[in-house]
């Protein structure tokens, strides 16, 4: 085990660096000069002189992909010009906002789904089950930024019960603990929650639904066990794979909160990311991403490891 | 000489026994029939198809005309049945032209990435080695970002337009095409039967044609439709985002996107194309999930 942990995590390193490349291209894919991307047309010649040797334009491309490596390494994604901050600055309290998001999304996400899906898997077949798999289906197929914009009609518009946007009252980009930031997050994790319910439904009713044509649960049925207790049995044999799809969704919730997060103006780093899209700010574009995409990875290693630490039976190659 | 006549007789048996049982796709017709929910979702599927092929037919109004008198009159108001939008185009026009680019934009990302993504799980599948290593590891990279991001980290990049929203998604959906078809390719070349062709002298190019796309294809396209069901909700999403389509254009993600701004004056048009979406999306998936289980394929 302890050698397929570390494999896993050397594994990692080639990951992180197409990961990198991919992002570092992202500046050459865009449409015209890669000056235009990083410096306000209106900038002065010296300025841009001295951007050019900043960012190393004036080297070969391997060699400006690792001058660009070992600042984002150290934490330097460049100045925005847009707001002039630096990238890491911006970045740091948008990636925050967007965990809080992700985190209650995967915690409402993981429990209804345990719950919806393992009630599916125990009655399948009955009513329960197709109630369960239809919600499911319609959870996966949901475009989530629109579910957003139908909650904010019913619970803002219609009812105003709960507010519209942003994080916290007069504009709050910070989190804190009080009922009116608690007010705000509402809408959002719930929308956010939709699509994890959906998917961890799914696999948690097929678990069981497995788990349960097993010989060890006729087994311990015929021993006489108490169904509580079976059921313990149960839930100890389906962990692994609901850590294993919670734990991706989790990933996937930090990407696709970007349209959740426009829907209610969330300070997250979806935010940032439409900004940065539509100032044409690639080096904010190119930090957020790969922000998010070093946490998806490193997310994917914890599950693995997780998971081979929970049940070590798993063949890994 | 009884031998040979015992023989020819079981033969015989066999080849009745054979023909009385239903073939393969006669059983997945079967299934198929026996399903009325796949049934009802594939006929609306059609009929979004047909109305967004024929709009110009079905559609009361011209999507473009604009009429400021009628901005944003609620769903029901006599001449426009499902309401205005905020330039008083009429939303149940705009709503038909709008599966067009919708449709366009969910769909074709997947049929493209089906054709590179399929090429490349097929070759990494059949030569193995090097070859699939080099490619598997490339998709791996790709398989890092969670879809939404990668979509919106080229789409950013590349800028508006639905062209280049089209190429954002067919880069995110080449790899888990790819993915599939290499395991189902991988796991079919090893089968006994197309070890017996190599042996019997089959071309390479034989071989992949007749044994192995033949056994690929099913599984790879039936997991494509689903696909597409992700790729719609994407593609509106970029549109939502101010990527994909730019206005006046009438597709379902941009409109839900202008339409946010006046929830406060109509609330329920502004929700109706995300109601598209949903329908599609939700077709795709009830399609995908139907066929899969009629024609028994585990993925």
């Amino acid at each position: 085990m302890v050698a397929y942990i570390i494999r896993r995590i050397l594994y990692v390193i080639p990951i992180a660096l197409g990961v990198s490349v991919i992002i570092f291209g992202l500046v050459h894919i865009a449409p015209g000069d890669p000056l235009n991307a990083v410096v306000p047309p209106d900038a002065p010649k010296e300025t841009v002189e001295l951007l050019i040797k900043a960012y190393g334009f004036d080297k070969p491309l391997p060699v400006q992909y690792l001058i660009w490596l070992g600042k984002a390494l150290e934490g330097d994604f460049g100045i925005s010009y847009a707001t002039g901050r630096t990238v890491s600055d911006a970045i740091a309290s948008g990636v925050v906002n967007t965990l809080i998001l992700a985190v209650g999304g995967i915690f409402i996400g993981t429990i209804m789904g345990c719950l919806i899906g393992a009630l599916a898997g125990y009655f399948q077949g009955s009513w329960i089950d197709k109630l369960a798999t239809g919600f499911a289906i319609a959870g996966v197929s949901v475009p989530h930024y629109w579910l957003g914009l139908v909650l904010v009609i019913i619970f803002s518009v219609e009812l105003n019960v709960l507010p519209a946007m942003g994080m916290g009252p007069g504009g709050s980009t910070s989190w804190t603990w009080d009922s009116e930031h608690l007010k705000h997050l509402i809408l959002p994790v719930i929308t956010l929650s939709v699509i994890p319910i959906g998917i961890i439904t799914r696999s948690v009713r097929a678990t069981i639904a497995e788990i349960l044509t097993m010989e060890f649960i006729q087994t311990l049925e015929a021993k006489g066990l108490r169904k509580g207790h079976i059921f313990t049995h149960v839930a100890k044999n389906a962990a692994p794979t609901v850590l294993a799809v919670s734990g991706l969704q989790v990933g996937y919730l930090l990407g696709g909160s970007i349209l959740v997060e426009t829907v209610f103006s969330w300070p997250g780093t979806g935010f940032l990311l439409n900004d940065a899209i539509f100032r044409r700010d690639i080096p904010l574009l190119q930090g957020v991403i790969l922000v998010l995409a070093m946490f998806f990875v490193i997310l994917n290693l914890i599950v693995d490891i997780a998971q081979s630490v929970i049940d070590p039976r798993m063949n890994r190659s | 000489m009884s031998t040979l006549s015992t023989n020819s007789s079981k033969n015989l048996d066999a080849g009745q026994i054979i023909t009385d049982s239903p073939s393969y796709w006669s059983s997945v017709r079967s299934n198929l029939k026996n399903d009325p929910v796949t049934i009802a979702f594939a006929l609306i599927l059609l009929s979004l198809l047909l109305s967004a092929i024929f709009a110009d037919l079905l559609a009361p109004l011209d999507p473009y005309k604009t009429n400021m008198l009628k901005r944003l009159k609620p769903i029901g108001t006599e001449g426009f049945l499902l309401g205005a939008d905020e330039l008083g185009r009429d939303m149940l026009t705009r709503l038909i032209y709008g599966g067009r680019l919708s449709l366009l934009m969910g769909i074709s990302p997947v049929v493209a990435a089906l054709l590179i993504g399929g090429l490349l799980g097929l070759t990494a599948g059949f030569v193995g080695g090097k070859v699939n290593m080099s490619i598997m590891r490339v998709m791996d990279v790709f398989y890092a970002f969670p879809s939404v991001l990668l979509a919106i980290a080229i789409s950013g990049a590349l800028g508006a337009g639905i062209f280049n929203a089209i190429i954002s998604l067919t880069i995110v959906f080449i790899p888990p095409i790819a993915r599939v078809t290499e395991s189902v390719t991988t796991q079919i070349r090893a089968l006994d039967y197309v070890e017996a062709a190599r042996a019997s002298g089959a071309k390479s190019l034989t071989i992949i044609r007749v044994h192995i796309i033949s056994n690929v294809a099913g599984p790879v396209f039936v997991y494509s439709t689903s696909l597409i069901s992700v790729s719609i909700i994407l593609s509106s999403g970029l549109s939502f985002l101010g990527l994909g389509t730019e206005p006046p254009q009438p597709e379902w993600g941009l409109m839900l996107n202008t339409l946010r701004q006046s929830i406060y004056v109509n609330p329920w048009v502004a929700a109706l194309p995300g109601v598209m979406i949903f329908l599609t999306s939700l077709s795709f998936n009830m399609m995908s999930d139907g066929i899969r289980s009629a024609m028994d394929i585990k993925l």
